[in-house]
C-alpha cells in the first residue's frame, strides 16, 4: 500500500531540472505577442481611441479597440454551470470595455511580431475619457449619489442576503447578558502566485486552441464560447503545468480576449503574457470584508443572541460575487451555535482590482473577524481562551440541516490540545502576565471552520478515465488539475493501492485537454482528494472488475476468487499468481478472435461535503517603540481525515501559513483615493512575507478519517490560510493589551494604535 | 526582452569617458538593478546605455598607503560585505549594504550605483555619510574628488558632470579609525525591502569609554536626500555614553529630519522612527565601542 506513504511527488524530477513545460515553454517562435492598452482613469468612458501612432511602429500587427469586440457580455467565475438561470453567474464582462469601472480596465489590445513592438505601440495608443467619480470603499458605494458602477445595479450592491434563526431581538431582553461589540476589517490582497498569468491561442481547422494557466479548463471553454458567442466545441483549452494559482486562475481571465485575439489575425498563434503590474491590477483579489458582530452573553461565555453585518468589496466587476460573502455568513451561526442569530451580508461593486476565488474563499477573512470576536468577549469576562472555546465551539455531532455536513471527531478539543502542549500555553500565559517595558511577549490562539467541495451549492462532479497499457501500466486521467499542490501524486497512490498496481506503473496524465480529458470543473474549494478521490475509487474498482472478468478466459478462474495485487492476477483462495497484469493486457489487446483494449471511464456526482477543522498558536515578540511584531513560534494543527501523502500535506499547510502570515502582518493593495488607481502593484511595494520574516513553521495533523469520503481524506489547500491572522492578532492581544480590529497588523496599524493607547 | 537603442560596452574608465562623451543622452549603467527595472517601466526606454560592467579594474576592496579604504564603484554589495578590510575597519558598512534586496541583489548590484541614483533610501547611503566618504569621479577633465556632503543634488540627482563617471568611494583614516558604528534599517518585512527609513550612527568614545568624544548620525528617507544630523550630534559631542545622551540623541534628531508624508508611510510615523532609531543605533555603536549602556 502506497497511501499515507510520503513518496516523492510525480513531477519532481522533471520541475526540479527545469524540464516540466509550462505554458510559455510551448509557445511556438513565430507567435505574436499580444499587449493590452489599460484605462489611465478609475472610472468613467471611453469617447474616442486614437491608434494612428501605434499602427505606425514596426512590427505592429493589429490595433483592436474596445468598438470593434463582439457583443456578448459573459460571466467569469470559474464555477460549474448551472442550467438555472437564477443560478448562473453574472455576465457583465466583455472582451474590451469602453465603460471604465477600475484604474487599468481593458480598452484596446496591441497585436505585434514582439514585445517591445507591442509595449512600444500599446504606449502610443491615445484614448478620450468622460471621467466620472470613482468610489472605492464598500459602505461608501452604497450611499446615496454614490457613482453607479453597473447600470444595473443602481446602489452598488450586487447581493445581499440575510439568514435569521429564532428571535434576537427578544433573546437580547434577557436580564444579566454583558454585550461584546466589535468591528473587524480585511484588505484587499493578491494571490501572487509565481507565474504571472499567461495564455497562447491559435486556430486549428476551423477552432480555437488556447493553451492558459489556469486551474478550470473545462470550465474556461464554456466561457471563452460564451464570449465569442461560438459554441463550445469550438473551443479546445489545453492546461499545462502552472506556476500557483491560489484561486486566482480559477476565474476565466484573458483566454475569451486571446482567443477572439487569433481570430483577427487568421488565426495566427499570438501570446498574451501578463506582467506582474498586471497580475495585481486586472487579474482577481481577495475580498477585503468589513464585519460587525454583536454578542449577548451570559457571564459564563454561553451566546444568547448574536448578531454578524458584512460587507464584502467586489470591485469592478462580478468575478465570484457574493458567494465568498456567503460562506463566510454562513459559517457564522455554526462555529459557535447560538439560537438567536441575525445575519446580513452585502456584495458591493467599487472601482477596486475585482475581487474573485482566494485560497480560503472568505474564510480568511471570517476567521479574523469571528475569532477576534471570541477572544474580545473572552477579555471582556475574564475567561480562559481555551476553555470557552471548548464549552461553545460546534460540539460533535453537530449537523448543519443546510450542507448536511456532521462533525465526526473531536477535532477542536484534540487540536487545542496538540497546541496546548506544544506551546505550554498555560505556562506563558502566567509567564506574560502584566509585562511591562519597551519589548513584550504574548502567546494567541485560533480556531477555524472549514469545508470540502460545493455541494450543494454548485454541482460537484468528477470524471476518471484508466487506460491499461501492454505492460500493465495505466494511464489515469482525471479534470482536477495539478497546480502545484501535489495533486497528480496523490491521484498516483490512490490508483496504485485501489487498482492493486506498483506506485511507479500509474501515469498521471498531468495536462487536461478539453478535447480528451473526461469533464471535470478543476482545482478549487478545496475539493481535489475529496471529489476526484471519488471518481478514481469509483473507476479503478469498475475497472478491476472488468479486468478479471477478461482474465477469466485466460485463467479459467471465476472473478470473484480473484484479485489484482502488485500488478498480478492472484487466486485470493490460494494466493497463486496467475499471470502478470501486463501479460494479460498483451494477451487481451492482441487476441485475433476477441480483442480488448482495457479501458474504464466513470463519472461521480458528489453529493456530500466534509468539515475540515483545527488551529493555530501563535507567539510573538512585539517591540512597541519600534511598532514590529516578530512572530516567534506558530503552529497549525489540522484534521484533515485520512493522509494520503504527509510530506506533499505538510507542504501545503506551510504554504497556507505563510500566506497567512502575510496577510495578518504585512499584505494590502493600497488604492489612491482620488484616482483609484493601485499604488503598489508589484512586489517590491506590496509586502508579501518572506522567508526572513517566518519562524520555522510547525505542522501537526490529526487524522481521523473523513467517513463520507472515498480515501477518508477532507480539506487542506485552503484550510490552513484561515486561522493564523488571528492567532497572531491574539497573541499581541496578550503582548500588548491592545485588541487590533484590522489588516494587516503592520507598522503603520501599530503607530496609530499604540499612539491612541498612550504606549508610545 | 528590453527596448534599448543601443548598448555600448567599455572595457577601461577612458573608454567609458569617451563613449558617454560620444553619446551624451546615454546612461551609464553598472550591474543594471536600477536601469534595467526603469527601462523595463518605460521611464528609460528605447535610450542609448554606455555599460561599465566589464570594467575589472573598478572592482574591490583596497586599502591605501595612508590608511584610506578604497571602494571601487562597480564592487558589488557582496563583495563589501564579504571584504576582510570593510570586516575589519568598517563592518558598519558591511553590514548596512547586506540589507539591500535579496542575495540576487547584493551579487549584481553595486556600490557606485546605489550613490548615483541619488535616492535617499540607498541602503549605503546614510552609513556613507555617517563615515564622511569622498567620491572619486573621472571625466573628460580628468580626476577629483567630492566630499559625500556635496555629493547630492537633489533627489535622483547627484554630482557628475557630463561623461563623468564615478570610480570609487574613499573613506579615511580619520574617519573610521577609533569608531563603531550601528545602521538599523527600518522596512515593513526583513528581506526584499528599501527603507522606510534608515539610520547609521558611528561613535568615537573616550579612552574610559565613559565620554563620547565624536558622533555622526546620517539618515536616509528623512529627507530628500541622505542626510546628517548636525544638531543632534553637536549637542551629544563630549556627553556621558549614557541613555540619557541616547534620550537626547532621539529628540534633537528631530531638528533635523524632514520627512514627509506619502503613502509608503506617514511623516508622522517616519519622525517616530528616526527618533527611535537614532536612539538605538546610538546606544548599538555605544556598546560595539565597549561602552555600558
Amino acid at each position: 500500500m502506497v497511501i499515507g506513504k510520503s513518496l516523492p511527488r510525480v513531477d519532481a524530477y522533471d520541475k526540479a531540472t527545469g524540464r516540466t513545460k509550462y505554458t510559455e515553454d510551448l509557445c511556438t517562435p513565430n507567435t505574436y505577442v499580444a499587449r493590452i492598452v489599460h484605462a489611465t482613469i478609475g472610472h468613467g468612458y471611453v469617447k474616442s481611441i486614437d491608434t494612428s501612432e501605434a499602427e505606425k511602429v514596426p512590427g505592429v500587427v493589429k490595433v483592436l479597440t474596445c468598438f470593434d469586440t463582439p457583443p456578448y457580455k459573459y460571466p467569469t467565475a470559474g464555477h460549474p454551470w448551472s442550467t438555472d438561470p437564477a443560478h448562473q453567474d453574472v455576465a457583465d464582462r466583455s472582451l474590451l470595455t469602453s465603460h471604465v469601472r477600475l484604474f487599468g480596465d481593458d480598452i484596446a489590445l496591441v497585436i505585434a511580431e514582439d514585445d517591445v513592438s507591442a509595449t512600444q505601440a500599446a504606449r502610443l495608443v491615445r484614448a478620450e475619457y468622460e471621467e466620472l467619480p470613482v468610489v472605492l470603499d464598500a459602505r461608501e458605494a452604497m450611499k446615496e449619489g454614490a457613482p453607479v458602477i453597473h447600470e444595473k445595479y443602481p446602489n452598488n450592491v450586487l447581493s445581499h442576503t440575510s439568514s435569521r434563526k429564532g428571535n434576537y431581538e427578544e433573546a437580547i431582553k434577557e436580564p444579566g447578558l454583558i454585550k461584546v461589540e466589535g468591528w473587524y476589517d480585511t484588505p484587499s490582497v493578491q494571490h501572487c502566485h509565481i507565474e504571472n498569468f499567461i495564455c497562447t491561442s491559435y486556430m486549428e481547422n476551423g477552432r480555437i486552441v488556447v493553451l492558459s494557466s489556469t486551474q478550470i479548463p473545462h470550465i474556461v471553454r464554456r466561457v471563452v464560447g460564451q464570449a465569442l458567442g461560438i459554441p463550445w466545441g469550438k473551443v479546445r483549452i489545453i492546461k499545462p503545468y502552472i506556476g500557483g494559482g491560489f484561486g486566482d486562475k480559477q476565474d476565466a481571465l484573458y483566454e475569451p480576449l486571446c482567443a477572439w485575439a487569433t481570430t483577427q489575425v487568421g488565426g495566427h498563434p499570438v501570446k498574451l503574457d501578463l506582467s506582474r503590474e498586471e497580475t495585481f491590477t486586472n487579474c482577481r483579489v481577495r475580498h477585503a470584508i468589513l464585519f460587525h458582530i454583536i454578542s449577548y452573553v451570559r457571564p459564563d461565555g454561553s451566546m444568547v443572541a448574536r448578531k454578524l453585518e458584512m460587507w464584502s468589496n467586489q470591485g469592478a466587476y462580478a468575478s465570484h460575487g457574493h458567494s465568498i460573502a456567503a460562506k463566510a455568513m454562513g459559517a457564522f451561526p455554526q462555529l459557535y451555535p447560538c439560537d438567536n442569530v441575525e445575519c446580513d451580508s452585502y456584495t458591493v461593486f467599487t472601482n477596486r482590482s475585482v475581487a474573485g476565488a482566494m485560497r480560503g474563499y472568505g474564510m480568511p477573512q471570517a476567521s479574523f473577524a469571528y475569532e477576534c470576536h471570541a477572544e474580545d468577549i473572552v477579555m471582556k469576562l475574564g475567561l480562559d481562551p481555551i476553555q470557552f472555546r471548548r464549552d461553545h465551539l460546534m460540539p460533535v455531532g453537530y449537523v448543519d440541516g443546510f450542507s448536511k455536513n456532521e462533525l465526526y471527531s473531536d477535532t477542536f478539543n484534540q487540536s487545542m490540545d496538540v497546541g496546548i502542549k506544544a506551546f505550554d500555553y498555560y505556562k506563558k500565559r502566567d509567564l506574560y502576565r502584566n509585562q511591562t517595558g519597551d519589548i513584550r511577549r504574548g502567546i494567541g490562539m485560533s480556531v477555524f471552520w472549514y469545508n470540502t467541495a460545493v455541494f450543494p451549492i454548485s454541482l460537484e462532479t468528477s470524471s476518471c478515465r484508466m487506460v491499461l497499457n501492454q505492460d500493465g501500466s495505466v494511464q489515469v486521467q482525471v479534470g482536477e488539475t495539478e497546480i502545484g499542490q501535489g495533486a497528480d501524486t496523490a491521484y498516483a497512490q490512490m490508483t496504485a493501492d485501489t487498482l492493486g498496481i506498483p506506485f511507479e506503473n500509474v501515469h498521471v496524465v498531468s495536462n487536461q485537454d478539453t478535447d480528451v480529458t473526461p469533464y471535470g470543473t478543476g482545482a478549487y474549494a478545496s475539493r481535489q482528494t475529496y471529489t476526484a478521490g471519488m471518481s478514481i475509487r469509483m473507476c479503478a474498482e469498475a475497472f478491476k472488475e472488468r479486468i478479471l472478468k477478461v482474465a477469466f478466459d485466460y485463467t479459467r478462474m471465476q472473478p470473484y476468487i480473484c484479485d489484482i495485487v502488485d500488478g498480478n492476477i492472484i487466486r485470493v483462495t490460494d494466493g497463486r499468481v496467475l499471470m502478470t497484469l501486463g501479460d494479460l493486457a498483451t494477451e487481451a489487446l492482441y487476441n485475433p478472435k476477441d480483442s480488448h483494449h482495457l479501458t474504464m471511464e466513470k463519472t461521480a456526482t458528489i453529493r456530500s461535503n466534509a468539515y475540515s477543522f483545527g488551529c493555530c498558536f501563535a507567539e510573538v515578540e512585539v517591540d512597541i517603540p519600534l511598532c514590529h511584531v516578530k512572530l516567534l513560534r506558530v503552529m497549525n494543527v489540522h484534521d484533515c481525515g485520512r493522509l494520503i501523502n504527509p510530506a506533499l500535506a505538510e507542504g501545503q499547510v506551510e504554504g497556507g501559513m505563510s500566506m497567512g502570515i502575510g496577510y495578518a502582518l504585512s499584505e494590502k493593495m493600497i488604492y489612491d483615493q482620488k484616482t483609484a488607481r493601485l499604488l503598489n502593484n508589484n512586489l517590491l511595494d506590496y509586502k508579501l512575507s518572506t522567508t526572513m520574516d517566518h519562524p520555522k513553521l510547525e505542522v501537526h495533523f490529526l487524522e481521523n478519517e473523513e467517513p463520507t469520503s472515498a480515501f477518508g481524506t477532507k480539506a487542506l489547500g485552503e484550510p490552513p490560510v484561515c486561522p493564523v491572522a488571528p492567532a497572531i492578532r491574539n497573541a499581541i492581544l496578550n503582548a500588548t493589551g491592545i485588541s487590533l480590529h484590522e489588516l494587516p497588523m503592520d507598522p503603520h496599524l501599530l503607530f496609530r494604535e499604540f499612539k491612541a493607547a498612550g504606549l508610545i | 526582452m528590453y527596448d534599448i537603442k543601443a548598448l555600448y560596452e567599455a572595457y577601461s574608465v577612458e573608454e567609458a569617458v569617451r563613449l558617454l562623451a560620444a553619446h551624451p543622452e546615454a546612461q551609464i549603467i553598472a550591474g543594471g538593478s536600477d536601469v534595467l527595472v526603469q527601462v523595463r517601466e518605460g521611464r528609460r526606454a528605447g535610450k542609448e546605455l554606455v555599460s561599465i560592467f566589464m570594467i575589472d579594474e573598478l572592482r574591490g576592496v583596497t586599502m591605501e598607503e595612508d590608511g584610506t579604504i578604497r571602494i571601487g564603484s562597480l564592487s558589488s554589495f557582496h563583495t563589501i560585505t564579504y571584504s576582510p578590510i570593510i570586516q575589519e575597519h568598517l563592518s558598519v558598512l558591511g553590514e548596512a549594504v547586506d540589507m539591500v534586496g535579496g542575495p540576487q541583489i547584493r551579487a549584481i548590484g553595486t556600490i557606485g550605483g546605489n550613490t548615483c541614483n541619488g535616492v535617499t533610501s540607498a541602503d549605503s547611503a546614510s552609513t556613507l555619510m555617517a563615515l564622511d566618504a569622498v567620491m572619486e569621479v573621472i571625466g573628460p577633465e580628468g580626476k577629483r574628488l567630492v566630499p559625500i556632503a556635496d555629493w547630492y543634488k537633489g533627489p535622483k540627482k547627484v554630482n557628475l558632470g557630463p561623461a563623468e563617471l564615478q570610480t570609487a568611494i574613499l573613506i579615511r583614516k580619520e574617519s573610521y579609525e577609533g569608531y563603531k558604528g550601528h545602521y538599523i534599517k527600518y522596512g515593513m518585512r526583513n528581506a526584499m525591502e528599501i527603507a522606510t527609513t534608515g539610520c547609521s550612527v558611528n561613535v568615537k568614545l573616550s579612552a574610559d569609554k565613559k565620554t563620547v568624544e565624536d558622533v555622526r548620525i546620517g539618515y536616509g528617507v528623512a529627507a530628500p536626500v541622505p542626510i546628517r544630523a548636525r544638531t543632534a550630534e553637536a549637542n551629544a559631542k563630549g556627553k556621558p555614553a549614557d541613555a540619557e545622551t541616547a534620550a537626547a540623541i532621539g529628540r534633537d534628531v528631530l531638528l533635523d529630519v524632514t520627512p514627509r508624508n506619502s503613502w509608503r508611510a506617514s511623516k508622522d510615523m517616519r519622525l517616530h522612527l528616526c527618533s527611535t532609531m537614532a536612539q538605538r543605533a546610538f546606544t548599538e555603536a555605544v556598546r560595539k565601542s565597549g561602552g555600558e549602556i
